[in-house]
């Protein structure tokens, strides 16, 4: 399976704050934010249509969410996801003591999941820490 | 006649838009419409009507089962986790009034907490970085009336602050800009193309994280000093060009977000950034803002700054006052398993942490007092909902130029529940009566 290795920037998208209001609960959060874009050229490279389920992940952790083509555009190589916490499964934690973990930055791989699920935020973190869900 | 509620404040992000028009239902308890607001804005009015809305405390079993407590239990259970801890941390704020916070750093006082807000997360870099160099900078009245060049580095305020360049940075007609948008000139540096560099005259793609180096070629520039072929991949003569723009300006703004602080270098990207605003003040007139993120952040620095001297990461564990981001901020708390309690108000680490960070939460005895179901609801122990500040209840915030605002209350909050400032109230009793103060 083909495995790609991009630079992940995260940030907030305007759907991600208004989906953020309307309840983090909510289906349309889990849409908005739990997304990767990429350019086009790199989803070729992954041999990916658009929409599908891939998980990203690198020494911090690991996520399943939607493969998506970035419509701000990015450099190739570059990903970016909504912050969130499917970003921050893998966000690198190291804040170099600023206080301030590395959001944006961190190297991440991707390749394709398709029959992995995409939990809501509720469950995602929920099981993340060893919660019943 | 529709019944209009006209001039209220949007509790959402740092622009604090104040000039919302609310219509509300004819017996005022229900809105019914947001008028002016963004689509972010409008939604945080809409949805606390939701019907679907947690109106009371609960607390959560290890089957995670929820159970429905007092608001007096809640503040009970509140109170003993701070009073038994030994360092709690006491993180948030930031989606809050003045007033509230104040009343949370009473209790913090108290129990020898570590408080923090989202800063930590969000312009906590900037705020190092002025304490280092200091900040030329203005409110966003002067910036609309007089800027004539307008810089948004590695901050994309479409998707962010919506609001921000049709209220202050971008379309208004000021004193001096009497154009609007004609008078300006408006450079986006930014790693992505986003929606706000599409607009603008000039976008510099920089390679991600390679800010500081871009921003020591401005500098390079500006004295006509020579650059290497490429900086950050941008090509020199972009620089030259971008750095004439801004020397030929009347009045430069520049306004810097979470590209900067967020990426490696961190507070020293800031501290860059504003030697760059000093040197423009060579040859011009030029100020520099963050874009704060939350409604009232620059509040809870501004409070905690009178209180105890410094703005966020503020360590009461000791009796006094002390600060050091790295050591006394959230998430290397957190990592260092150096506190024992968590307390969360207006803000949602759950969601907005690293999940490292977040796993140690779900261990800790924890509350959260949150209008909304988020993640740290989900993993806390308590969850203590409230009403919403600026919809629900008034109070005192303050905009990204520090500037004070008082939010104003639209309906009254849902039957017998209370606000943060009266839940916090209710803590603080309880605390004081476990001290035996
Ligand atoms: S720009 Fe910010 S303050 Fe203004 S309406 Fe939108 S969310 Fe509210």
């Amino acid at each position: 399976m083909t495995k790609i290795t991009l630079n992940l920037l995260t940030g907030r998208t305007i759907q991600q704050g208004a989906t953020m209001e309307g309840g983090k609960e909510k289906k349309a959060y889990t849409k908005a934010c739990a997304i990767i874009e990429m350019t086009p050229e790199d989803m070729k490279r992954l041999n990916v249509w658009k929409n599908t389920n891939v998980r990203v992940s690198n020494e911090f952790g690991s996520v399943t969410v939607k493969a998506v083509v970035a419509d701000q555009g990015l450099h190739p190589g570059d990903a970016y996801m909504p912050m969130g916490p499917w970003s921050n499964m893998v966000v690198d934690p190291n804040t170099y003591s600023t206080g301030m973990p590395t959001f944006k930055g961190t190297p991440i791989e991707i390749e394709v999941a398709i029959n992995e699920p995409i939990y809501d935020s509720q469950e995602l973190v929920r099981r993340a820490c060893g919660l019943k869900v | 006649m529709a019944n209009i509620v006209s001039d209220v404040i949007c509790t959402f992000c740092g622009t604090l838009c104040d000039d919302l028009e609310i219509e509300l239902s004819d017996d005022g308890r229900k809105i019914k419409e947001v008028y002016h607001a963004c689509a972010i804005g409008a939604e945080k009015f809409l949805h606390s009507q939701a019907e679907d809305r947690i109106t009371r405390p609960r607390m959560q079993d290890d089957d995670g089962n929820w159970t429905e407590v007092s608001y007096e239990e809640a503040a009970k259970y509140t109170a003993k986790i701070l009073c038994d801890a030994k360092k709690p941390l006491m993180y948030g704020w930031s989606s809050t009034s003045c007033e509230a916070q104040s009343v949370g750093h009473e209790i913090a006082e108290a129990v020898g907490g570590m408080v923090d807000n989202t800063a930590t997360v969000c312009h906590g870099s900037s705020l190092i970085a002025v304490q280092d160099v200091g900040i030329p900078s203005c409110t966003l009245g002067e910036a609309m009336n007089r800027a004539d060049r307008v810089v948004f580095w590695g901050c994309n305020p479409a998707h962010a602050h919506p609001r921000h360049m049709s209220r202050y940075s971008v379309y208004p007609r000021g004193f001096f800009t009497g154009k609007g948008s004609k008078s300006r000139k408006v450079v986006v540096v930014d790693p992505r193309k986003t929606d706000t560099a599409s607009l603008a005259d000039a976008h510099l793609q920089l390679e991600q994280g390679r800010d500081y180096e871009l921003l020591s070629a401005f500098r390079v520039a500006f004295r006509g000093e020579k650059l290497p072929d490429f900086v950050a991949g941008i090509p020199k003569d972009q620089i030259y060009e971008a750095a004439d723009l801004l020397k030929s300006g009347r009045f430069v703004i520049i306004y810097f977000g979470m590209g900067v602080t967020q990426s490696l270098g961190k507070n020293h990207n800031i501290d860059i950034a504003i030697g760059l605003t000093r040197d423009l003040n060579d040859y011009t007139k030029a100020a520099i803002m963050p874009m704060r993120g939350h409604y009232n952040v620059t509040g809870s620095g501004e409070v905690l700054g009178w209180q105890f001297g410094f703005p966020f990461c503020v360590d009461l564990s000791r009796g006094v006052a002390r600060y050091n981001p790295g050591e006394t901020s959230s998430n290397d708390l957190l990592i260092r398993d150096e506190v024992d309690a968590v307390f969360v108000l207006g803000s949602d680490p759950g969601a907005h942490f690293p999940i490292s960070s977040v796993k140690k939460i779900a261990q800790l005895p924890s509350v959260a007092i949150d209008p909304h179901l988020t993640p740290t609801t989900a993993v806390c122990k308590l969850h203590v909902p409230v009403a919403f500040v600026g919809v629900e209840v008034g109070g005192c915030c303050y905009r990204m130029d520090n500037v004070p605002i008082e939010s104003r209350k639209v309906v009254d909050p849902p039957e017998g529940m209370l606000t943060d400032q009266e839940f916090l109230t209710m803590v603080l009793g309880e605390v004081r009566k476990n001290k035996g103060v």
